[in-house]
Parts: structure tokens; sequence; C-alpha cells
């Protein structure tokens, strides 16, 4: 009775994810959405410290305690461009919960069936009642503790590299040694191997000596091999490992689901498993790469010189004083942010360029390439914080057919989105999508200098003759075109 | 049917909602949408909550305190992280 009803609250729990999940959809909606999330939440915590099964508080509470000051703390006074750090380190955080939980589950039961087995035959189905649970774990419960733990511990620990390389402690560039895929593949296969005794165990079917020592073993084994993946990933390809974990950390919370038997957590956590394997396809599309290519292809940031061959052709530069005059007496203007401009923190004068070039009808846009940032929709969340509109944010794919009427076209620290020599299909990053803006009247590129960008080739848009280049700092340019409109 | 392979329709159906729902969101809202996500992936407190307070077995509630302290952080963190980033959106005045 009592625990129909603690279903049924999950249940209605589930279906508020669903939706909750269903107005983050929309601008509009979006917050209302992530509330009722929350809400869902709330109400799944409540229901189950109502469960008669607990007995015990101080740890609880405890726990609860610490874990909400710190969230709020960390949610409260993290940057925005530090965002992909933060949400990294959350997943990591969640893959590790699930992973403590199903081994939690796994000796919690394990020494329960020792202590029906001391009582005796007899004794078992009244010694079961009386602990509130079933008799052990079984072969598929023990197999669920295994995929969470696996699953979860490499979603902590390669969560903790990818925010190593992103804060820059770590090396950005791939780090590569010798048998790397031999290593990682005997790791995977001990871990099966492990998992595989384990359930065999739990099951019945031989004698499993030392439980302890073989769950540690394959959380050891696990904490490497997430170590392991994410280092030979580039500090360019962090939107798609950042995407994979998050979607990780949905599916060991399944797997911590299967091992407690609770529905609502295999629910929860196949959503975000959905939801992150389909922005890692999101942006893998983006770059025009496989997942495999990713994991295996130790790309981005290795300096290869290849392409198209610019050779010594001159290009053009400009000063802000004609750039500005450009921007002043055009009908529009995109704009095309790059990582570039939240690295110089550029975002506020961008606005104010926005403002003023408005204030002469000057119709502006921000044309938005889905890697612009360090994780899917980080550029959009930037220029969101400097208080641009986002009907203004248009995406790469409605984007490309405005530039052929676009007066002038603005990149901010963009470079190999950009590059129309993706469209060569012989150059490495042949096939990459990329905003056509060399096909806009004229180009103004915002740069330090003629550097190749993360895939290592020279950008032909640069030498092109209705391209002007402005040699400048990010955010120094961008405020001097500001300061320039402002008197044209 | 057992129970495993019920849990085992429940995942699948809940993926293919998943997969249903969140391919609808714009790129705008991705950064929101994966952590909005990744606190509902927090929802592995409730396993945490039920071995803690079990009171079987030292190693079994240790861990799952800590699994508590994780995902409480993961929750809390993550759903108001989202409500911050999800204020600054705001359309043309």
């Amino acid at each position: 009775m009592v625990e129909s009803a603690q279903y049924l609250v999950y249940l209605l729990s589930a279906a508020l994810f669903v939706w909750g999940l269903r107005r983050l959809g929309s601008p509009a909606t979006a917050r209302s959405g992530n509330a009722l999330a929350a809400l869902a939440m709330l109400l799944a915590v409540v229901v189950t410290l109502l469960d008669r099964g607990i007995v015990s508080w101080t740890g609880i509470a405890g726990g609860l305690l610490a874990g909400a000051i710190i969230g709020a703390l960390l949610a409260r006074t993290v940057k925005m461009t530090a965002m992909p750090e933060l949400v990294g380190v959350f997943n990591g955080l969640g893959g590790g919960a699930s992973a403590l939980v199903a081994s939690a589950e796994f000796f919690r039961t394990f020494q329960f069936t020792w202590e029906i087995e001391m009582i005796g035959e007899s004794a078992l189905l009244v010694a079961a009642r009386a602990m509130g649970g079933g008799p052990g774990l079984g072969a598929p419960g023990a197999a669920s503790v295994a995929l969470g733990v696996l699953v979860g511990t490499v979603t902590l620990s390669g969560s903790f590299i990818a925010f190593g390389k992103l804060k820059g402690f770590l090396p950005g560039r791939p780090v590569v040694w010798p048998l790397q895929k031999t290593l990682n593949l005997i790791l995977f296969l001990s871990a099966v191997g492990i998992s595989a005794v384990l359930a065999a165990g739990a099951g019945g079917v031989i004698d499993l000596g030392a439980p302890t020592v073989l769950l540690a073993a394959l959380a050891g084994i696990a904490l490497l091999l997430g170590i392991f993946l994410v280092l030979p990933i580039g500090g360019a390809d962090m939107p798609v490992v950042i995407s994979l974990l998050n979607s990780y950390s949905g599916l060991a919370a399944s797997a911590a689901g299967f091992v407690v038997g609770n529905p609502l957590l295999i629910i929860a956590g196949a959503l975000v498993g959905a939801s992150g394997l389909i922005l890692t396809q999101l942006m893998c599309r983006a770059m025009n790469r496989s997942l495999a290519n990713v994991a295996f292809g130790a790309f981005g940031g290795t300096g290869v010189q290849a392409g198209a061959d610019t050779g010594d052709r001159p290009v053009r530069r400009t000063t802000p004083e004609e750039a500005a005059l450009l921007l002043a007496y055009a009908q529009s203007v995109i704009i095309v942010p790059g990582y570039g401009l939240a690295v110089a923190q550029a975002q506020h004068e961008v606005r104010k360029l926005m403002d003023l070039l408005q204030a002469r009808d000057v119709q502006v846009r921000f044309a938005i390439h889905p890697v612009a940032g360090r994780m899917p929709g980080h550029m959009n969340v930037l220029l969101a914080e400097a208080d641009i509109p986002y009907d203004l944010l248009v995406d790469m794919d409605d984007a490309n057919p405005e530039f052929p009427r676009t007066d002038v076209v603005v990149v901010v620290g963009a470079n190999d989105v950009v590059n129309p020599v993706a469209r060569d299909p012989g150059s490495p990053i042949a096939g990459m999508p990329i905003l056509d803006v060399d096909r806009a009247r004229s180009v103004v590129v915002i740069k330090r200098s003629l550097s190749p960008g993360f895939a290592g080739i020279d950008n032909p848009l640069f030498y092109n003759e209705n391209t002007f280049m402005l040699f400048m700092d990010a955010k120094e340019a961008v405020s001097s075109l500001a300061r320039e409109v402002k008197e044209a | 049917m057992g129970e495993w392979m019920l849990g085992l329709y429940v995942f699948v159906l809940a993926m293919l909602v998943g997969f249903e729902v969140i391919t609808k969101v714009p790129p705008t809202l991705h950064t929101p949408l994966m952590s909005g996500a990744n606190a509902i992936s927090g929802i592995t407190l409730l396993g945490a909550l039920v071995v803690a307070g079990s009171g079987s077995g030292r190693l079994a509630v240790g861990l799952a305190i800590g699994a508590v302290v994780l995902a409480t952080v993961n929750v809390v963190g993550g759903f108001l992280v989202t409500d911050r980033m999800l204020r600054m959106f705001r359309k043309r005045d």
C-alpha cells in the first residue's frame, strides 16, 4: 500500500522529467522546464526519505547538507566561460555517485545473503522479510553492479581529465604513447572478465572468494580506462568528450537503477543517456568526424601544415576607422563569434557595437557554428550573458543562405569554422560544415595574426579580395570599432 | 517476464522518449539542456539515500553516504546553474 504510493510518485516524477525536458526545448519555456525537473527531483527525494527501510538519519542529513552547500556555491560562483569545466565536474560526480551506489548495494546484499546462509535454509524467507530485501542480487544484479561501477568510474576519471584539459593544468594537445589502443583493449577485456566472474559468483555458479578485491580491481581498471580514453583527445574535441561523458553519467544512473530495482533511476538515466548521445552525434557531425575518429584519431593541435597553397599571396589589412565605416553604412551585418571572442572576454564590447549599429538602423545578427564554444551551445550562453537577445542568434543552417545577401560579416576569433577549404574534397577538413562567410559582400576578420587554427591548416578566406584583415586583439578591436562607429 | 526484463523494456522505451524529446531542442539551448540533463542524472541520489539509511554494514553505508554527497552536489548545483543560465536568455525588446 505505502509502497504503491511511493512508486506512483516516482511515476509522476518520471512524467515531470519528460515534460520538463520538453519545455527546455524553447527559450520562452526553458526556465519553467528546468523548474519542473527540479520539482520532480524534490518529490522523488522526499518520497524516498519516507521509505520505511531508512532507519539511520545522521549520515543522510550530513551528506545532503554538505552536497547542497557545495553544489549551490559552485553554481553561484562559476563564470560562464568555465561552464564546460563545471558541467564536466558534475558529469564526473554523477558517474562517481552511481558507481558508489552500485558497489554499496553490492556489499549490502552480499553481506545479506551471507547472513541468510548462517541462519539456515528454513529461516530464509523470514530473515529476508525482516531485512526488507530479496535473497541476494543474483547474476543479472551483479552484472548491473559491474556495469554501474565500470561506466560510473570511467565517467568520473574521464571527466576529471577533461576538466584538467579545459582548465589548462593538463596539456590540451593529444597525449599519445605506444601501444595505447592495445593497452586500452586489455584493460577493457579485464573489466569484462571481472564482471563475468562477479555475475557467475552472484548467480551461484562459482564460489566468490573475495568480492571486495574483485570490485576494487574493477573500479581501478575503470579509473585507468577513463584517464587513458580522454588523455589522447585534443582540446578542440572537448565538446564531443563532454557530451559523451554526459551520456555516460545518465547510463551509469540507469545501471544503478537496475541494481537497486528503482524504475525512476532507469528512466531518468535513460533520458540523460539519450540526450548526451544526441549532442555527441551533433558535435561529431559539426566537426565532420566519426566518434571513433575523435576517440582514436589523436587529432587537433598537432600543428600539421597542409591544405590550400596560399603561398605569399597578399592580404588586405584594414584599420578600425575603415572597418567601422564599412559597418556604419551597411544595411545588414552578421557577426561570427568564435572561441577567441570568449577568451578575450569581448562579449560585452560586441554587444555595445551591436547597440550602436542598431541605433543606425543596421540589421545585426550573430551566426553561430555548433562548435564555436567548448561545449554544445556554449557561445549562445556567453552572448546571452552579455544581454544579446537569443532571437538574433542564428544557427549555421539558417545563417548560410543569408551570407550572400549580407553586406558585412565580422569574424571575431574564429578560424576553422569559416575556412572555405572545407569545401575542397582534398583538404584535411574536407566536408566539415562551415559558415559560408566568404560569400558575403565583404568580410572583416579580427585576428591577432595569420596563424592557423586548431586544425593547423591555412585559411584562404584571409586572402580573398573581399576580406579585410584587422590584426588586433579581439576585445581591443571590437571596442575601437564601436568607438569609430559612434563617430561615423 | 522477470523484473530484469521489465527493467530493460522501461530503459529502452525511456531512451526512445529521450531521443524524441531532445532532438527538438534548438542549438541555442544545448548548454542549459546538458546541464539540466546532468542534474537529472543525479537521480542516483535515491539509490544512495536508501542504502545510506539502511543501517546495514559499515562499508555499504560509508560508500552510500559518499554517493549522497556527490549526487547532491550534482543535483543542487546542476539545477541552480541551469536556472542561472536560462535567466540570462531574453528576447529582443
